[in-house]
């Protein structure tokens, strides 16, 4: 059960994920970007992460996808202009793409058993939570903040329209 | 264990954060039309505490704080005051060219006391969630500094450049702290550091180093990771590219000491040769390019490679040898370099309006002391005796002749010839008398006005020092490297494992 679970959402991810890039149109991508989160959010909770899931949804396929497709369609965005990219991109990258996941694939498919992990029996708890969140990473927790401020400021500062600034000399 | 209240291990971050919120408030209530400069006084203050407050930790024992998630040593000390000293240049020369209507001055000081924030905790993390939260934060408000000149076309295409390929640089880094996870179950570093030889499985551990290190080499600029600093250091402001091109390297070179020397040390085998072939492909490639250049910035940016491929070098040797002449380089390398771009930033403008080679013909005619510290600080790039530069280099390189790597330290000395090259270009420009009136560059006579004179003088007596004197800073250095070194028995209530069933990565 476990197994085709697994592989029907895997499945869909990769599906969303091509489909994605493919999509010449930005209202698309960004739906199909719900599918990969959404399959993912399964995946989660295959793996026994429940609140990983839940947050998976709620704030990556609920709020952000609601901000990605309000902005799309705000700013009114056409069909993206397709480019072949460049030769030497055609001609190295490729391959180059092709040869590094062959490696990849052969070093992961003969490793000796990437070992087992058992899931937690344990439901995790509100207190389980906050004890890791407030106090064993309370540091990075409080640290995000400085992130999050950083982001409003470099908004404001790259998207607010300048008037002629940096014009005059001193 | 932990006598020292928590907030001391973190004052200079803290210091540095309440100086941008500060700055923030200010900045809210003054009226749109006041000029925004005392902000930038507001910045260098506050980073002067920090600074002040780094040079206090030495007073406090070793140890961590905030359950083991950051830490104090001589190591951490060392980096941030030299972080903060930085800033401090790069601020005050800010100070005094940024255009008196140039948009959004105190975001722009805010954005670089934030920065310093991140770059600062960088050096001092022990847990890798810290880490890459103050990655995170020191990338992105230097993604928004490049591109603040909105105006240029340059400036958008150097953020857009810098923003895509860091953020796909540090999903690696990021992919490496997952399996890293994977291998070992926990994300402090010293944890990580006990388990990894005992880990059960090897090839993911491997895969983890290998992901780990194309993230940092990538926030260092060496090759093949360095295709967006031409572009990055030529669309950025000048003020913005002395701190971009010195302290976030700093604070990665001190991550990536950190994490070959604490958590990957039993698989030396692996990766000096790898750092052997990347600090070879760095210089050459960065010293070819360079020779090629006629825009001064493009050029100083190829040269930054090859200085990380220098300093690359000191990694060929294991143990205390290689870490102090690695922090020495850096700190000799941020010391010349803040200074170089220094003047390239009086000399060529904001806007770069002077951007050639061929502009600095006779700089030294129109600025005495402009064109004599230009060439002061090329000398010290080149590596000449009593500069910071000679010292970096020769410890450096000594450093790779103990570990073995010879050859390495011959091809650095080939490449150090080489580039002397392309600085003697720009250096005899800059000193030629110009040959008529009308061939010279109607540039003004540039202005050194009290902040950036201070600034200068900051970078010019660092250099010198650690050009004349390096003995004190190379101890320093050296007592950096036994700390970092020095892996401390588990605790008696280990932090993650003990007090909870889950692990912090689940969230």
């Amino acid at each position: 059960m476990h197994l085709i679970l697994f592989f029907l959402f895997a499945g869909f991810c990769l599906a969303g994920a091509i489909n994605l890039l493919l999509q010449s149109h930005p209202i698309n991508s960004a739906l199909s970007l719900i599918v990969v989160m959404t399959s993912l959010a399964v995946l989660y909770l295959l793996l026994g992460a429940e609140f990983l899931a839940a947050a998976q949804i709620i704030v990556y396929a609920g709020a952000i996808m609601v901000l990605f497709t309000f902005v799309v369609m705000l700013l009114n965005a056409g069909r993206e202009e397709r480019t072949l990219g460049s030769r030497a991109a055609r001609i190295v990258g490729f391959p180059a793409v092709v040869a590094i996941l062959g490696v990849v694939a052969t070093i992961i498919l003969h490793a000796q058993g990437l070992g087992t992990a058992a899931l937690s029996q344990g439901i995790t708890s509100t207190e389980d939570l906050s004890r890791v969140l407030f106090h064993d990473l309370l540091l990075p927790f409080e640290v995000t903040s400085v992130l999050i401020l950083i982001a409003i400021l470099g908004a404001v500062a790259l998207a607010r329209r300048g008037d002629g600034e940096g014009t005059a000399q001193k | 264990m932990n006598t020292v209240p928590d907030i001391f291990r973190i004052l200079p971050e803290v210091i540095l954060t309440v100086t941008g919120v500060i700055i923030m408030l200010i900045d809210a209530s003054l009226r749109p039309e006041r000029p925004r400069r005392s902000m930038g006084w507001v910045a260098a203050i506050g980073t002067t505490f920090a600074l002040w407050a780094s040079l206090w930790q030495f007073s406090l024992p070793q140890g961590t704080a905030f359950f083991g998630t950051v830490e104090t040593s001589v190591f951490t000390i060392f980096f941030h005051v030299l972080i903060c000293g930085i800033v401090l240049v790069a601020l005050l020369v800010a100070l005094d060219t940024l255009p008196a209507d140039s948009h959004h001055q105190g975001e722009f000081y805010a954005l670089v006391v934030f920065g310093t924030v991140g770059m600062c905790l960088l050096t001092s993390a022990i847990e890798l969630l810290v880490v890459f939260i103050a990655l995170e934060i020191s990338s992105i408000s230097t993604y928004i500094l490049a591109g603040y000149r909105k105006q240029t076309g340059r400036g958008p295409e150097a953020a857009i450049k810098y923003f895509l390929l860091g953020s796909f640089a540090t999903a690696f880094l990021l992919y490496g702290i997952a399996l890293i996870f994977g291998a070992t179950g926990t994300t402090e570093i010293y944890d990580i550091a006990r388990q990894i030889t005992s880990a059960p499985n090897h090839a993911l551990v491997l895969a983890a180093m290998a992901m780990m290190l194309v993230g940092i080499l990538f926030k260092v600029s060496a090759a093949p990771f360095h295709v967006w600093t031409p572009d990055v250091y030529e669309g950025a402001p000048s003020p913005v590219v002395a701190l971009l091109s010195t302290a976030p390297k700093a604070a990665a070179f001190a991550l990536l000491l950190r994490v070959l020397y604490e958590i990957f040390p039993a698989f030396d085998t692996l990766w000096v040769p790898l750092l052997w072939i990347v600090a070879v492909l760095s210089m050459t490639v960065g010293n070819l390019a360079a020779l090629r250049q006629q825009n001064v910035k493009r050029m100083l940016a190829y040269s930054s490679i090859a200085h990380a491929g220098y300093l690359l070098a000191a990694f060929a040797s294991i143990g205390s040898i290689g870490i102090a002449a690695a922090s020495f380089y850096t700190a000799a390398y941020a010391a010349m370099n803040v200074g170089v771009f220094a003047v390239v930033t009086l000399a060529g403008g904001y806007n770069d309006d002077l951007p050639m080679i061929d502009d600095y013909r006779g700089l030294i005619y129109r600025s005495p002391l402009l064109g004599s510290l230009l060439i002061f600080f090329l000398a010290s790039l080149v590596g000449i005796p009593f500069t910071g530069g000679f010292f970096g280099k020769f410890y450096s390189f000594s450093a790779a002749v103990q570990g073995g790597a010879i050859a390495l330290a011959i091809i650095g000395l080939l490449n150090s010839g080489l580039a002397s090259a392309y600085y003697l270009r720009l250096a005899l420009a800059a000193a030629q008398r110009p040959t008529n009136e009308a061939d010279r560059p109607q540039g003004r006579a540039p202005q050194l006005g009290v902040a950036v004179g201070a600034g200068l003088l900051l970078a010019v007596s660092a250099t010198l020092v650690l050009g004349i004197v390096p003995g004190e800073v190379l101890r320093t250095a050296q007592s950096g490297a036994h700390t970092l070194q020095s892996i401390p028995p588990q605790t008696t209530a280990p932090v993650t494992a003990s007090a909870s069933t889950i692990h912090p990565a689940k969230f």
